[in-house]
């Protein structure tokens, strides 16, 4: 494995808060980088990118935060009159408001529909000074019944979906199972077997600690044959 | 006597073993462990997270909050866990020195939680505790502008020595023993945290300081070994 990282193309590098990464006028500061006269200086731990003259740190670590728009799962922490109190994994706190269940619910009891400790699937409508609000306005968004959530790495997330999807798609297609991943980290998968859903965990789990590897999705693919042949 | 050979033999400018290592606690969003021969700090990092209590919120900037704490065991001599006058002091201080470079007012609301824990303590406990909570903090992914390294800058009698142990503390000819500890931005240079427990002139200071700056880089080149190594684990 070795050898293999040494023949491919170089591999990204990873800065520390506070280092230089490239020095010269040709280079645009992008995302956790800031200029100090010659140089790009990294303010954020993770892997260096450089996109023609743009350079940016990915980061490898850190809470997830939260962005206007992102796909979360997330868990009812309280009912109030109006809608539910929820749980997304982010450092503020978000509210999903009655209005935005297409059905028509009984005000007396909103738990009917979701109670204490349901999970669902949610796009972040707004990020105001006192908390995020959700919304169900999306394909594919609502409750989610049945199948398993699986908590990963946030930062692992655009490896786990990969370019345009590719990723998650082999993993569906391959296990048999509906998967939604959130920008949060967490995943929920449904399978009609318990141990289609296992392998499809596995295979999520696999991608995790693989995220530095380059052509991951070959490997990905190779891991899913053997583990079918077992 | 003037004090001419340390008492375990080192250099007057050599620090003791340093070893550091990231991510040794896994429940945290960061941590990491600094040593400087027998003192251990480990410091673990969680947050951004919403503050409590919530009249602590700030709508314009994130908090840094650090917690130092000895364990009952780092001694020989059994201390009272918890907080007390020491620590309290210690965990300011901690605080002081790390917030000028921890760039968190992108969170607004929010806190990160440092919490520094010294299992073996033989002396510089404040130093090592700094540098584990500059590594843990970047590897929780915290914006930072620099990286911070803080060392004890000692003075023997009249020598200045780096990186004061307990027996060299406890000096007591001529002049006495004197202990500053220090923090450096390592790219920047700039003075974080000072502090001087005993008598210096000011010439000896400027000398203890630029003596400080040097051994701080050395140190940055461990914190940066310790970050750069995580990939391989991984892989």
């Amino acid at each position: 494995m070795m050898q293999e990282k040494e023949t491919k193309k170089e591999e990204r590098e990873i800065v520390i808060p506070g280092e230089t990464i490239v020095s010269g006028e040709d280079y645009l500061p992008g995302e956790g980088t800031r200029r100090e006269k010659e140089e790009i200086i990294a303010e954020r731990y993770g892997l260096v990118e450089q996109s023609g003259k743009l350079v940016k740190v990915i980061p490898l670590s850190g809470v997830f935060i939260p962005r206007r728009g992102n796909v979360i799962i997330g868990q009812v922490i309280d009912i109030s009159f109006n809608g539910w109190m929820t749980d997304i994994n982010a450092p503020y706190s978000s509210f999903l408001p009655l209005m935005e269940v297409p059905r028509f619910i009984d005000k007396n009891n909103i738990s009917e529909f979701m109670d204490i400790g349901d999970f669902f699937s949610a796009k972040i409508f707004s990020i105001k000074q006192k908390g995020i609000d959700l919304t169900f306005d999306g394909k594919g968004l609502g409750k989610l019944e049945d199948g398993m959530i699986v908590f990963i790495n946030p930062n692992k997330v655009p490896r786990v979906i990969g370019k345009e999807g590719s990723m998650i798609k082999l993993i569906k297609d391959e296990t048999n199972c509906k998967i939604t991943v959130g920008q949060n980290g967490l995943v929920w998968i449904k399978g009609e077997k318990v141990e289609d859903e296992l392998f499809a965990k596995k295979a999520i789990m696999f991608v995790t600690e693989k995220s530095f590897v380059n052509g991951l999705t070959e490997k990905v693919q190779k891991f899913l044959q053997e583990e079918k042949e077992k | 006597m003037a004090y001419n050979k340390r008492l375990d033999g080192r250099k007057f400018d050599e620090t003791r073993k340093m070893t550091a290592k990231v991510g040794v606690i896994p429940n945290a969003d960061g941590s990491a462990m600094f040593s400087f021969g027998d003192t251990v700090a480990y410091a673990a990092v969680y947050g951004p997270k919403q503050l409590h209590p919530q009249h602590m919120q700030n709508p314009e900037k994130g908090l840094l909050r650090c917690n130092y704490s000895m364990l009952s065991f780092s001694v020989s001599d059994r201390i009272r866990p918890g907080p007390n006058k020491r620590s309290t002091e210690i965990s300011k201080v901690s605080e002081w020195a790390l917030n000028p470079s921890v760039l968190i007012n992108e969170f607004p609301n929010t806190v990160v939680d440092v919490h520094i824990s010294i299992p073996q303590a033989d002396a510089s406990t404040r130093c090592a505790g700094i540098n584990a909570a500059a590594l843990a903090l970047a590897h929780a992914g915290i914006p930072m502008s620099d990286m911070i390294a803080s060392v004890s800058i000692g003075k023997m009698d009249t020598q200045l020595v780096v990186d004061v142990n307990k027996a060299e503390e406890d000096y007591e000819e001529g002049e006495g023993a004197t202990d500053m500890a220090m923090s450096f931005m390592n790219k920047s240079g700039k003075l974080t945290h000072i502090q001087l427990d005993g008598k210096i002139s000011a010439k000896e200071l400027a000398e203890a300081i630029k003596l400080g700056r040097q051994t701080c880089k050395k140190i940055y080149e461990v914190q940066k070994k310790a970050l750069k190594e995580i990939r391989e684990e991984k892989n």
